[in-house]
């Protein structure tokens, strides 16, 4: 029976590699999707088939549960509010492995002695303290997202101390906990630390602000795969030690990836936001009048040109405007003009956030293209429409080196034809750098709601 | 405020300072407007348009000019037309305010305010008042087209059934905004261009456009105040002079537009260059009205000399009306959006305004022309007196860093001492669970730098919903438990990682469904 059980383990772990290699392409990815699904039943049977006693009543209202809870939000769930989502699901994943680590850690039929008993309560240890950083941390991202509390940085005054002295009291508090054997102390050390735990993911996410959500994200998805690993190790699952260090990994190339598309540091994004390392704000250097344009001229502009890049940003998910977006791009490519998208990797709050939103609407996905696909294009391109995006298209970040911004890898959009930005207001973006694109010759502001300013730009060109 | 458009008088002007889509933007600003019948109509903007757009019609000058506030025109009104402008009431046109002192000490008597458009201030913010720009944009399409028009040949070259036809060499002295839509305009015509300026910051703008940028082997740097050349000094003008008789000898077409503010226009196409030109060619002199660029050029005229055809129109814009009258109604509109910030009506006359003070030339019965110097000339400094040049810096080749052979033995060597000692003091199962997570590590890091950038959304919730497989750790607590309180953990264990999995995995379905090629 063991050797079946582990026989069915090693084929879901291979289903969920799968799975993950599915996505290397747009026509294989449903089949990944597939593939993960069967791997999870195949785990989930044989897990249950292997145990003894007749808990499957527990176990079968458990899971109606949370399947019913699981589809009802992934069916109510908007497109535009996928990083709240996510960053819920991990929560989940978060106090999942607090739970299993304390019900290990109380479970009575265990006696292990000497290294196992060492190892085990290791386990155990790591296991709550990154399911813990995880569920508070994620709960955190989750509100800033929701706009339940503030996107701002939270910035306590000495916070990288508190945050090392959060951990050196759970790593000396390990050192207490992990030769002891159970009893009343181990229990009450064991709960100081889970909640220590729980206030640093709490600080820790709080200390970033909203527009490095992208790595934060990412981030903790990577969390989430350690901790079952951690999980995976404490109860001798290879199942779970595999497909932890599958999503642990996933997760870090995430960030990873995050980080190069906004040239920083992983320790500068999650030590501390923007501004706050004090870049000189290159403020009244800006020559030139920011001109606005109507909807009328937009479309003239955008009857006139052949070749047209839409940029967008986060100002197109706040103002749910892919469907115009997506309409317009279709009335353009009928008309025979080359509409292509440039999507700048950290555009959005979640890795690949645009393209979802794109992929919602119908855009076709061919020519959704990644920045630097598309960045030598520019030059050749007639018309840019830039779509509630900021600090991505900010040409600062090439031209001059000592702006906060300089040496991240922008849409070089100014090289075009001409620039037209949707946009709210002039505020700058979460950088809080003013962006010199609005200033330039080729450059024509076109103030409103995204979505509304679109419609109108769409009802003109029908006309 | 009513603001006036009377049409215009001077002999062969067809343009109108307003047409149906300003007088649009004139109401939205909370004025009305007054036109006289007619005064579209050389430029193709029927009264019944302007009727439409909410303009009153009159019947003649004086009904159209009584009890204006405000009057928008192309030219400086005649005599008989100012007498008719009620005193108090601000004037705007493009009013020569260099060489018409006169002309302003007339109207500062009659108390009438005054704005001439050219004396806008070249500042970016001030661009869309430009209408010095927007004529000259004009001019320099129109002086092709007149080009075209009198040259015999093709612009373009051609290989036919009939033969093969050389291109057409256009030369374009003077890269301002008119000669730089000269060589626009020829460009797309398919002529070979090439084009001189004494400022050697325009070769970029000229290589945009498609033209060749002719230099003089003598260094001087051109450029004056306020976007213009200044003059140069003799040596320069010898060597240019030599390049062009060069060019003569090439070219089939010159068109010259060369200004110094406040002077006479400089003499660059001398008599000697006219005649060593082929038979045929077309010089047109868009200085004509400053005294013309070329030693032949009578204002006003076209005149053939030694077989060369002289273009000397003044008045180019003119004669493509309907597109100089729509450029420059929307630069006042835009000017008097400056002047009435309020859209109530009412302009104000801000001294404190760059813009404003700039273009104001009188202003309650006194003379304020000219204003003082602009504060920002939108030009690179002057390059320094002739710095050796710098050595060209030894580029420092940004080399990938390469780890030293050293660095990656000691860290090999320092992570297998680390593993050595795991293996030494952990226990036996231990040990193979870590093979796996490790080798499992690295299966991942090769699978998910595959994904395509576009997928990461989907990658996100698809790695969610696996990492819900930590229901394994809650369902095996659930079914083995002795103790009622680990299996109401795992209890809800199971549940919440439940909802990851179904949640994720049908999320990731539903976001890949959307997915079309």
């Amino acid at each position: 029976m063991n050797g079946m059980i582990s026989m069915a383990y090693l084929f879901s772990a291979v289903m969920f590699i799968l799975s993950l290699g599915g996505l290397s392409s747009h026509e294989t990815a449903r089949r990944g999707n597939i593939y993960g699904m069967v791997g999870m039943a195949v785990a989930i049977i044989a897990t249950i088939a292997g145990i003894a006693s007749g808990a499957y009543w527990l176990v079968a209202i458990a899971m109606a549960v949370g399947a019913v809870v699981g589809i009802f939000l992934a069916k109510r769930v908007a497109m535009t509010q996928m990083p709240q989502m996510v960053a819920l699901l991990h929560s989940f994943v978060g106090l999942a492995a607090v739970l299993i680590g304390w019900g290990g850690f109380l479970d009575p039929r265990l006696s292990l002695t000497g290294a196992e008993h060492i190892v085990h309560n290791t386990e155990i240890y790591l296991g709550i303290f990154i399911g813990a950083i995880t569920l508070t941390g994620s709960l955190v991202a989750f509100g800033k997202l929701q706009g339940l509390i503030s996107g701002k940085p939270l910035v306590l005054p000495a916070r990288h101390w508190l945050n090392l002295a959060a951990i050196i009291a759970c790593v000396v508090l390990g050192a207490l906990f992990i030769p002891a054997d159970l009893n009343a102390g181990t229990v009450i050390n064991l709960l100081i630390m889970t909640s220590i735990a729980l206030l640093l993911g709490i600080h820790l996410i709080a200390a970033i602000g909203g527009a490095d959500m992208p790595v934060v994200i990412s981030m903790l998805n990577s969390y989430s795969g350690w901790a079952a690993a951690a999980t995976g190790f404490m109860l001798s699952n290879d199942l779970l030690i595999v497909v932890g260090a599958l999503v642990g990994s996933s997760g870090a190339i995430l960030s990873y990836i995050m980080c190069r598309g906004m040239n920083r540091s992983f320790a500068s994004v999650i030590l501390g936001g923007f501004g706050s390392d004090g870049g000189e704000v290159a403020e009244g250097e800006i020559e030139g009048e920011a001109v606005e344009t109507s909807a009328d001229e937009v479309a003239a502009d955008l009857d006139m040109a052949k070749s047209i890049i839409i940029v967008p940003g986060f100002g197109m998910a706040v103002a749910h405007a892919q469907q115009a977006v997506s309409d317009l791009t279709d009335k353009l490519r009928k008309e025979g003009k080359t509409v292509r998208f440039g999507i700048h990797p950290v555009a959005g709050r979640l890795p690949g956030h645009m393209n979802v939103l794109l992929a919602e609407a119908n855009v076709p996905y061919d020519i959704v293209m990644e920045m630097d696909e598309i960045n030598d294009d520019f030059p050749e391109t007639d018309m840019v429409l830039v779509i509630g995006a900021n600090d991505t298209v900010n040409p600062d970040a090439v031209e001059k080196p000592g702006s906060p911004i300089a040496g991240m890898p922008v849409l070089e959009c100014w090289k075009a034809g001409k620039v037209v930005i949707l946009k709210r207001s002039m505020a700058s973006g979460y950088a809080g750098v003013a962006n010199p694109l609005f200033y330039k010759e080729n450059s024509r502001m076109l103030f409103g709601d995204a979505k509304d300013s679109l419609q109108a730009v769409l009802g003109k060109l029908a006309g | 405020m009513i603001i006036a458009i009377p049409k215009e008088t001077a002999p062969g002007e067809a343009r109108v300072a307003a047409t149906p889509d300003s007088v649009e933007r004139l109401r939205d600003l909370g004025f009305s407007v007054a036109l006289e019948q007619g005064a579209g109509a050389p430029a193709s903007f029927t009264d019944e348009a302007y009727e439409q757009a909410g303009a009153k019609i009159c019947a003649d000058g004086k009904a159209c000019l009584e009890g204006a506030g405000l009057v928008l025109k192309v030219q400086a009104p005649s005599d008989e037309e100012l007498d008719l402008i009620p005193s108090g009431a601000t004037l705007v046109a493009f009013l020569k305010p260099a060489q018409n002192e006169d002309y302003l000490k007339k109207l500062a008597e009659k108390n009438i305010n005054a704005l001439a458009v050219e004396s806008v201030p070249r500042i970016s913010r001030a661009q869309k008042m430009d209408a010095l720009s927007s004529m000259a944009n004009i001019a320099g399409y129109r002086a092709v087209v007149e080009a075209a028009h009198n040259f015999g040949r093709f612009f373009t070259g051609q290989i036919t059934a009939a033969g093969k036809v050389p291109p057409a060499k256009v030369l374009v002295i003077g890269a301002g905004v008119a000669g730089l839509s000269a060589i626009g305009t020829a460009k797309s015509m398919g002529a070979v261009v090439r084009a001189f300026d004494t400022r050697a910051e325009v070769r970029e703008q000229v290589e945009s456009m498609g033209a060749e940028f002719l230099t003089v082997d003598f260094e001087e740097e051109g450029s004056g105040s306020g976007g213009y050349a200044k003059e140069m000094s003799k040596e320069f003008i010898d060597a240019e002079m030599a390049l062009f008789r060069e060019q003569a000898k090439e070219v089939d077409i010159v068109i010259t537009t060369a200004l110094i503010p406040g002077k006479p226009a400089p003499k660059l196409w001398l008599a000697d260059m006219v005649d060593s030109m082929a038979e045929g060619s077309v010089v047109v002199d868009l200085a004509a009205e400053n005294g013309g660029n070329c030693d032949y050029t009578v204002p006003h005229e076209k005149v053939v000399e030694s077989g060369v055809t002289i273009i000397g129109y003044t008045n180019l814009p003119s004669r493509a009306a309907t597109q100089s009258s729509t450029l420059y109604a929307t630069n006042l509109a835009h000017l008097l959006s400056e002047l009435a910030p309020e859209k109530d009506g009412e302009i104000n006359l801000d001294f404190d305004d760059e813009v404003i003070r700039g273009a104001t030339v009188v202003k309650d019965g006194e003379v304020t022309w000219p204003p003082p110097a602009p504060k920002i000339t939108a030009q690179p400094k002057p390059a320094p007196e002739k710095k050796p040049e710098p050595e060209p810096e030894v580029a420092e080749e940004k080399k990938p860093v390469r780890k030293s052979p050293l660095g990656i033995l000691a860290f090999w060597a320092v992570a297998g001492a680390l593993l050595l000692w795991l293996g030494s003091v952990a226990p036996q199962e231990f040990v193979s669970h870590f093979t796996v997570f490790v080798l499992a590590i690295f299966v991942g890091w090769q699978v998910i730098w595959n994904v395509t950038h576009a997928l990461h959304t989907p990658l996100m919730s698809v790695t969610n919903a696996i990492s819900g497989i930590i229901v394994v750790g809650a369902l095996l607590q659930v079914g083995a438990s002795g103790s009622g309180l680990v299996t109401l953990l795992a209890f809800i264990g199971v549940l919440v990682a439940s909802i990851n999995i179904f949640g994720g995995f049908f999320v990731t379905y539903r976001m890949l469904k959307m997915f079309r090629r």
